[in-house]
């Protein structure tokens, strides 16, 4: 019980923290929203590449996993797992083969919502 | 010899059109703002009925169109031209909200400032005796300048502080050669001027040397005192531009900062997260039709400098790391012709 209260915590403060820097980029820099997720898929490659985010992620569970720097470790874990499997070629396989499930499912219920609700400024 | 024209770009009417109506619709953040009981009419959802925001905004210009005649009891046909314009791609708001009008028209693009050259070029029409009734017209929608200018809101991205907020409206001027007034005394016409500023969250700093650039000019021009004006209200600097406009009016020896207002910053109150202040074609147009209309029909005002500021910069200009050129159009409107003589 109790190291399952702490696995919350741990997941509350790696996400909160990954968003904070988010928030100071759009508030302190000129990168603009789309600049910044760009920059936070490319980070996650990076880290996982260097070895980095895979500790971040022991750590912080699904507070590293769900924010977008999760999407670009899933992009190189893929990659390096059907490296493995396939030899070079599974550099340009894995990352898409690994986050399949996920954009799939983004569009999925990106068109679900569509359907469903009708946008709106936020008032 | 022009003889209308005094100094480099200033244009004194020799027989001043009056504006003799004017009406204003906004969406529903501008009807909670503080010149709520100032519009015509106050439409609570964004869609008003139609199924894009885009056919939204032409119904908010057309609904102005058919206010802003009933209102100076003139039929459709006594309009010789209707000058119009907008945000989006191509002005289609204008194109579309008046096209089942059949008036003569001028489509015109000034960025936010688009209501200062509308009424401009109207009152060179009918002081030139080209026209009687000019419809001066614009638009802006918070939610289609965003998916224009920025995102679309379904993205739900994140407003940086320095962000203003595009007003949900519009605002019409019918402009005739006969009438009470307020009248249109003079024009001081806008230079593009471009500092280097190129980002486009934070156009309040970018505009705010174009806006001082023309009230310098104006004054220069006519060698008007500095305060002949009751009030010298710009488009949508908000509270980052206006505060550089001060500063660069100060240090050219024009100290009107009691006089300077903004009705980026009337048009809503600080309390409704809109971080910098309000901004957009219907930004200046719904605050002169509606409220500095009203202070000058009740004599609260008697003569103001109404400078709408522009930002003329286009997506792709943005994404290709260009800097934002902008514009500002000065309209010195009066309660008694007399300032002409």
């Amino acid at each position: 019980m109790r190291e399952t209260i702490i696995q919350y915590i741990n997941a509350f403060v790696a996400g909160g923290l990954i968003c904070a820097v988010g928030q100071v980029l759009i508030d302190k820099t000129k990168l603009t929203p789309a600049r910044i997720l760009v920059l936070f898929v490319s980070l996650g490659v990076v880290l996982t590449g260097l070895g980095v985010y895979e500790k971040i992620v022991e750590v912080g569970g699904a507070g590293a996993t769900i924010p977008l720097t999760g999407f670009g470790y899933n992009l190189a874990k893929g990659a390096f797992r059907d490296v493995d499997k396939y030899g070079l070629l599974g550099a340009f396989t894995g990352g898409i083969r690994a986050t399949a499930a996920g954009i799939a499912a983004a569009v999925f219920f990106s068109f679900l919502a569509a359907l469903a609700v009708k946008p709106r400024a936020k008032t | 010899m022009i003889e209308k024209k005094t100094g480099r770009q200033t244009f004194q009417m020799q027989h001043p059109p009056s504006i003799n109506a004017t009406a204003s619709i906004v969406g529903p953040k501008e009807g909670k703002g503080p010149l709520a009981g100032y519009f015509d009419q106050t439409v609570d959802d964004e869609f008003w009925g139609e199924k894009s925001w885009e056919k939204a905004e032409s119904k908010f210009m057309r609904e102005v169109l058919s206010k802003v005649i009933a209102k100076a009891s003139l039929p459709m046909d006594a309009l010789d031209f209707v000058i119009a314009g907008d945000l989006l791609n191509q002005c289609i708001a204008a194109n579309f909200g008046i096209r089942e009008s059949n008036v003569p028209f001028f489509g015109v693009y000034g960025a936010c400032s688009t209501i200062g050259e509308a009424m401009q070029i109207g009152a060179m029409l009918i002081d030139g005796g080209f026209a009687f009734n000019v419809a001066c017209l614009t638009s802006s929608h918070f939610c289609s300048a965003e998916k224009q200018f920025r995102f679309p809101l379904e993205l739900g991205s994140q407003r940086p502080p320095t962000a203003q907020w595009t007003v949900t409206g519009s605002g019409g001027i019918i402009l005739s050669a006969e009438g009470d007034g307020p009248y249109i005394t003079r024009i001081t016409t806008g230079k593009i001027v471009d500092m280097g500023i190129k980002d486009q969250n934070n156009m309040g700093a970018a505009m705010a040397p174009a806006a001082a650039d023309t009230i310098f000019a104006h004054f220069q021009d006519t060698g008007l005192p500095h305060d002949y004006y009751d009030m010298v209200v710009t488009g949508d600097l908000g509270m980052v531009g206006k505060h550089i406009l001060e500063d660069i009016l100060s240090s050219n020896g024009i100290h009107i900062g009691s006089l300077l207002n903004d009705c980026g910053l009337m048009i809503y109150d600080m309390k409704q997260d809109v971080h910098a202040g309000g901004s957009g074609c219907g930004c200046a147009a719904t605050v002169f039709a509606g409220y500095l209309h009203d202070r000058m029909k009740k004599g609260k005002l008697e003569r103001i400098l109404f400078v709408p500021t522009g930002a003329l910069l286009s997506p792709t200009s943005v994404q290709q790391g260009e800097t934002i050129p902008c514009i500002a159009h000065a309209v010195a409107i009066e309660n008694s012709k007399g300032g002409t003589q």
